[in-house]
């Protein structure tokens, strides 16, 4: 959480030199968009407001996993900063699972899950968006109409698959249903639409082929859904929860949340060892997220969220 | 006229379709054959005909998880629906520091289920933050039971499913809103409509395809929920396992010895069709009101 709260007037400025240009411009007309100071205060109080909900969980979660063993957590009057702030437990919680393979665990397979779906997903959009074939339309339907599934209603028979593949209990078994998706496959499919055609015809009458028009031309023009691909493949896997704690039966192979729920159901009397232990696996990804979300919310504006 | 080899698309294609097929088409199939079986966790299993439906018709706990879902679905669909669109509408204008509301805003959605749910197991305890202000305000005399009371439990695991769901359905509706013409909002500024008018009139109307879309989004995943009710039971499904969602009776027939994978299949399928029923009448919807 440190991350987030420090950093925003850096944030703030890379943002505003990435969108606010052609926003300020689009709507720059009569004076419209000029905010009376009134409404700003209110905005402001508001946004406030909000952010203590949203972000308030998790500093009291961050304050309780720094508060010292002598000091009294159940205290009447809740006390945000740690009068003795310690960072033992988080060595405790260490000590309790092994917490660092945990989150190696995780990203094993979140490295896993973000590469297969950068690669498979960019080839088969490419294909499937700018090369004419017989039995396009069809693929296209299948991907689409796996959209109206839910993943929980196959995830027992993904299990049995899984399993008569020999990789139950192991990441690799984790990892691999979810290493090209479906929803991926379209994103990338709609991001390469957006190219001219013409493009590609210049390209074809220059000779080249169809593995360089990809790797020329359609790689570099969609870059920013390529990383929202990316991120998002990278938060499901590393807080996927359901389908490691189905696959994975050895602790030694759990992921950080299925850790942290053992962790959890073995040392419930200890809330500042589980709040050491949820900070753990708690910010890499909102580092992860705050250093990208410059992509995301750009991959957010292009389009490529709305579904 | 083509330039490239016939097989070229296919090639590049082939993974990704492979997954398809293996890992979403054969599932699918393969739920249905199993939910005829008694499949083990382990392996084996044979053919036992409509036992396993008729069981489910006779599953009290079943029972109480498809009410929960209801549930669930109910109170979830207006707050999701209303809240993300007016947090839009806060976070739309550009003002200094407003990418760092947007991603502080969205922080609960990048967060691991388990990771809030176990944040929210802490601050509900009996002695945990909001049981102590509220007593110490004097709101009540002894502290509430949100993780052991049966409805309290549900209500807590709604509760954390609308906080954690504000942050992502806003980020669809900020996309939606950018498309809402600037130029009707100024007109009707012009002619004198307030904020509140201009966004009943101009805002609502203008990210209608979207509220829809957003409500298909809710009700599924308020159908598909299991982690923040799963952590927050401590894996038990609250007293008497009442607090199960489908997806938590799926997930316990899944393991162990007792484990029974064709009636997991044969729950996947009542998920199937309790998800997509819903999902089916929106869409419909949607599509009448578009003709009106």
């Amino acid at each position: 959480m440190s991350v987030a709260t420090s950093e925003p007037p850096k944030l703030d400025v890379r943002a505003d030199s990435g969108t606010a240009p052609s926003r300020r411009r689009r709507r720059g007309s009569f004076g419209f968009n000029t905010i009376s100071p009134r409404e700003k205060v209110v905005r402001y109080v508001l946004l406030v407001f909000v952010l203590l909900i949203t972000i308030g969980p998790f500093l009291w979660q961050l304050s309780t996993s720094l508060k010292g063993s002598g000091e009294d957590i159940y205290t009447r009057i809740p006390r945000l900063l740690p009068s003795q702030p310690t960072l033992d437990h988080y060595k405790a919680v260490t000590d309790t699972i092994p917490v660092w393979d945990y989150a190696k665990n995780s990203l094993v397979v979140a490295e896993l899950v973000v590469g297969g779906n950068v690669i498979g997903s960019s080839l088969a959009g490419f294909a499937l968006s700018r090369l004419q074939f017989r039995g396009r339309r069809i693929v296209l339907g299948l991907f689409l109409a796996t959209l109206v599934l839910p993943g929980e209603v196959t995830i027992i028979s993904q299990y049995v698959t899984v399993r008569e593949f020999g990789l139950a209990n192991t990441l690799f078994g984790v990892a691999l249903p979810g290493m090209i998706g479906a929803l991926n496959v379209l994103l990338m499919y709609n991001a390469f639409r957006a190219l001219p055609i013409e493009v590609d015809q210049a390209a074809i009458v220059d000779g080249a082929n169809a593995w360089q028009r990809f790797v020329y031309i359609g790689l570099p023009s969609v870059r920013g859904t390529i990383s929202v691909v990316a991120i998002f493949a990278f938060i499901g896997a590393w807080d996927d929860f359901l389908w490691p704690l189905i696959v994975l039966t050895d602790p030694d192979k759990y992921t950080l949340t299925v850790g942290l729920q053992y962790l959890s159901g073995t040392f419930s009397n200890n809330p500042r060892l589980i709040a050491a232990g949820t900070m753990i696996a708690f910010i890499p990804i909102v580092i992860v997220f705050a250093t990208l979300q410059r992509f995301f919310f750009k991959g957010v504006e292009e389009g490529a969220v709305k579904g | 006229m083509r330039y490239h080899r016939w097989f070229t698309p296919w090639v590049l294609v082939i993974p990704a379709l492979a997954w398809l097929l293996v890992f979403n088409l054969w599932p699918s199939i393969n739920t249905v054959i199993l939910s005829f079986t008694n499949a083990r966790p382990i392996g084996g299993g044979t053919f036992v005909g409509l036992k396993n439906f008729e069981t489910l018709l006779h599953d009290e706990q079943l029972r109480w998880a498809l009410l929960n879902s209801v549930i669930y679905m109910v109170v979830c669909l207006p707050f999701l629906t209303v809240l993300p669109l007016l947090l839009a509408v806060l976070v739309e204008k550009q003002l200094p520091g407003i990418t760092f509301f947007r991603t502080a805003f969205y922080t609960p959605v990048v967060a691991s289920a388990v990771v809030v749910a176990l944040i929210w197991q802490w601050i509900l305890d009996d002695r945990g933050l909001v049981n102590g202000l509220a007593e110490k305000l004097g709101i009540i005399s002894g502290p509430l039971p949100f993780l052991s009371d049966q409805w309290l439990l549900l209500l807590s695991a709604i509760s954390l499913t609308i906080w954690k769901g504000l942050g992502y359905y806003m980020i669809i509706y900020l996309a939606a809103l950018g498309n809402v013409g600037r130029d009707l909002h100024e007109a009707a500024a012009v002619d004198g409509a307030g904020p509140l008018r201009r966004f009943v009139h101009i805002t609502i109307p203008g990210v209608r395809g979207t509220m829809i879309l957003i409500s298909i989004l809710i009700s599924v995943s308020a159908l598909r929920v299991f982690s923040e009710l799963f952590i927050l039971s401590g894996g038990k499904g609250g007293p008497g396992g009442r607090d199960n969602s489908v997806v938590m009776l799926i997930q316990q027939y899944s393991q162990g010895f007792e484990g029974n994978l064709g009636y997991a299949s044969a729950l996947s399928i009542v998920l199937f069709f309790v998800t997509v029923v819903p999902m089916l009448v929106l869409a419909r919807l949607n599509r009448r009101g578009a003709e009106a």
